[in-house]
């Protein structure tokens, strides 16, 4: 199933959470936000979030500093 | 108007400093990024803030903060306030010494138009993020200043319309990456940039 992930087409095996995403890449949920469809997402809802054909998904990781 | 505001007069048109001097500023985080925000939006005409950190200045805080040897001890957001008044004394500021966790932190920042995040840490990066992504106001974000090279440049990256962060995105700070003056303070600038470009041509 294709989405767009961070601007690129991304395949991913059917609609799966953003939880299961993250799993999926070895993403470091820590210190990511999502965006999914254009709405930032809290942690707590990535669970629940199910991905669909063609959602968009903005992963943004920060650094520490400032 | 002041002596101050009047000087901004040669820089801008009534109309551009009246935008500037509506508009509500925000600012989490009192340190490396935040002094130097407050800097920049201070002497961009910019007076009605709202400022927050738990923090007092110690002595390593200096070689990239915008404070003074004689202030070491003193609170980070009070000094701030104190620099904020140095440079416009109309300016209006609300000042929070208060550490922001998931618990406190709706409690601020409830009118401001822009929202700068300054934290020195990932996490509480992502907290305000989570917090306010969704508010409709605008986020000026950092992340990615550390370090002495300049091989990865800090930049400003437009996520949305409402959502900017400003650094290098990779370059975290660390023993081989300290927080340094040059890329701090450049990246504070540019989140300021930000700030002003969108007061005044809505963009």
């Amino acid at each position: 199933m294709k989405i767009i992930l961070n601007g690129k087409e991304k395949d991913i095996p059917g609609p799966i959470s953003i939880n299961d995403l993250f799993s999926l890449l070895k993403f470091d949920p820590s210190k990511a936000v999502v965006e999914h469809n254009r709405k930032i997402l809290k942690q707590d809802e990535w669970d629940r979030t199910v991905l669909k054909k063609n959602d968009k998904v903005e992963v943004i990781s920060f650094v520490g500093g400032g | 108007m002041n002596e101050f505001e009047k000087g901004l007069l040669r820089h801008f048109s009534i109309e551009k400093l009246s935008a500037i001097q509506k508009t509500r500023i925000g600012i989490a985080g009192c340190g490396g990024l935040g002094s130097n925000i407050a800097n920049a939006m201070a002497r961009s005409g910019f007076r009605d803030f709202e400022i927050i950190d738990h923090d007092v200045i110690c002595a390593s805080n200096l070689n990239r903060q915008n404070f003074y040897l004689d202030e070491i001890g003193s609170s980070k957001a009070e000094i701030t306030a104190k620099r904020l008044k140095q440079v416009n004394p109309d300016i209006s500021v609300m000042v929070h010494k208060q550490k922001l966790d998931k618990n406190n932190i709706d409690r601020y920042f409830k009118d401001r138009d822009i929202i700068f995040e300054a934290f020195d840490n990932a996490d509480a990066k992502k907290l305000l993020l989570e917090t306010f992504g969704n508010s409709g106001r605008l986020l000026i974000m950092g992340s990615g200043m550390a370090g002495i090279g300049n091989k990865t440049s800090i930049e400003i990256n437009k996520v949305n319309d409402k959502l900017y962060i400003v650094g290098d995105m990779k370059t975290d700070v660390g023993k081989e990456n300290p927080p340094l003056a040059p890329r701090v303070i450049a990246c504070a600038a540019l989140m300021a940039s930000v700030a002003l470009e969108n007061t005044v041509t809505g963009k």
